[in-house]
Parts: C-alpha cells; structure tokens; sequence
C-alpha cells in the first residue's frame, strides 16, 4: 500500500472515494503531517438560518470531521480504515454568510488503536476561529479496503 | 434567503405548533430541505427522520453514512425539539455539541429524537439519540447546549 499526500492526489480521493464530501464540495488545501487544511464554498442550501443564511452547524461538523479524520492519514503517512468515536464542537462565533469556511486539523497523540485531533474551523484568520473542535478516533476500525485503494477503485469504473 | 423577517419565522413556528404540520418550517431552513428531514408521524413523540440517500454516504466500502451528517442529523433533531416544545421567540442558537459515535450508520433511514435535560432560561441543555432499525442499539447520541434567548 503506497501513501500518497500531494494535493491532487487528495483531492482525488474525496471527490471519489466520501460520496457525501464529494457532494457537499469540499476541496484540500494543504495536507502534511503536521495537519490539514481544508475548506467548503458557501451555498445557501447549507443555511440553518433562513433569516440571515448563516450556515448550519452540521454542516461545519461535517467539515471538521472530515478534516480530523484525514489528518489522522497524514500523521501516520498512511491509509487504514478509521471511525469516529466522539467529536466535540464549540461554536465560538456564527459563519459569515456568503464566505468560504475553511479548517485546520491536527493529530496530537496517536496510540496502537485511538488518535486524538484538535481542529479549528474559520474564513480568513485561523485566530479568529468559527469553531473549535476536539475528536477522538478508532484506529483499523474495520477490515475494508482502505479510502485510498477505494477511491482508485471507484474512480476507473 | 427570501427576506424572511424573524417575526415571519416565528410565525411559522406558532402555524407548525397548531397545526403539528412542521413541513413548512423544514421546507424554509435551506440545510433541513438539504437532509430531506421528515417528522415520523406520532401523536405523542418528535421523532426526526433523515432519509435513506446515496449522497449521505461517508464511507462507500462499508457502505456507512458520514459521521458529520449523523452530527448535523442530531443537532437539527434538538432544534426541532425546541421549536416544537418552547416559546420560540427567535432561531435558537446552537453553542457546543458532543458527538458520540456508538455503532456505523447504514445508509438506510435514521431516527432521532431529544429531549431537554435542562430548559435553563437562557440556555437549552439538550441530550438527542439516533437509531436506525433496533431503538435499542442507537447509533449515535449527543448533548448539545442551545441559547435560546
């Protein structure tokens, strides 16, 4: 199995191997082991607030989980199967409607079977965050193909 | 968005209450239209369902829904609770969720429903639960807390 972090490659990887972050158009910025930045265009059809068009807060989850979860594949320099088993979100401040959000992701602690994330959602200034976040994962957490091998797979047929 | 005031919202929310119709309410918060979010029809209970959909789906292989949807799901259950059960006088808002992922979803109908472990004045703490098949062997829980004045 053969790890490959340049952006393309990632980028590849969401649009054909998580059907939902290929759906929703999340797009890779920066992706080393140090973390990974990735970011969503703003859609009205994500509002949770249909007076102002602030974006729901799930949809920030989805961002911030997807990040946490990639991170993970940088810090090991390696794809396994992964799954969430607890992601905590504060809301410091509502999305600015009409801007793109974007997050910062890193794995602070990697043990045999669990990694723990930090992240940060925001538009411009990663010091004056939308959203703070901590996670927990599962290492190996199924015996499926790992997203790498996956998305290839899909992406050919 | 469609110039809707928080008067029309609030409006809207009094209709759903009297009428137990919430589809106009979903049908206006674009991210619920998104999710295709149902209520299950109950006399006594809010039950939210997030329909079966190829576009939920985080991990094809599996196949399992994507962690993020089933968080968006719980914290989207919470807020129809509090427009259902308090006086809304505007869109509450949410300040923090804890997302506990007990089992992978399938990418079939899910369930949920919240309940208020504390409605404080000023903040709504929240507790929401996510099943598919089997109520007994959830998915996913959560708490959340809401300001929601």
């Amino acid at each position: 199995m053969s790890a490959e972090f340049d952006i393309s490659q990632i980028q590849n990887i969401i649009d054909h191997g998580i059907p939902h972050c290929a759906e929703i158009g999340v797009k890779v910025h920066d992706m080393d082991a140090d973390g990974v930045t990735f970011s969503l265009p703003y859609q009205e059809r994500f509002a949770g607030n249909p007076i102002s068009g602030v974006l729901h807060g799930g949809i920030i989850t989805t961002l911030i989980d997807t990040a946490a979860g990639m991170c993970i594949y940088a810090r090991l320099q390696k794809y396994m199967p992964i799954a969430t088993l607890d992601l905590r979100i504060d809301y410091l401040k509502p999305a600015t409607p009409g801007e793109d959000v974007f997050t910062r992701a890193t794995c602070y602690r990697v043990t045999k079977q669990i990694a723990f994330t930090r992240a940060i959602a925001y538009h411009s200034d990663p010091d004056d965050p939308i959203a703070n976040s901590v996670g927990t994962f599962m290492l190996k957490s199924s015996k499926g193909t790992p997203l790498n091998e996956a998305a290839a797979q899909r992406g050919k047929s | 968005m469609k110039n809707l005031t928080t008067e029309d919202f609030v409006t809207l929310i009094e209709t759903a209450k009297a009428s137990k119709d919430w589809q106009p309410v979903f049908d206006i918060i674009p991210y619920f239209s998104f999710l295709g979010l149902r209520l299950e029809p109950s006399d006594d209970k809010l039950i939210c369902v997030l329909p079966e959909e190829k576009k939920f789906i985080g991990n094809p292989t599996l196949p399992a829904l994507h962690g993020g949807v089933v968080g968006a799901f719980l914290e989207s259950t919470a807020l129809v609770h509090l427009f259902a059960t308090q006086e809304v006088t505007r869109l509450p808002k949410i300040i923090n969720i804890t997302v506990e992922y007990l089992r992978s979803g399938k990418p079939i109908d899910t369930y949920a429903e919240a309940i208020i472990t504390k409605p404080g004045r000023r903040v709504a703490n929240m507790r929401i639960e996510a099943w598919q098949k089997d109520r007994n062997k959830p998915i996913a829980a959560a708490h959340a807390n809401f300001l929601v004045s």
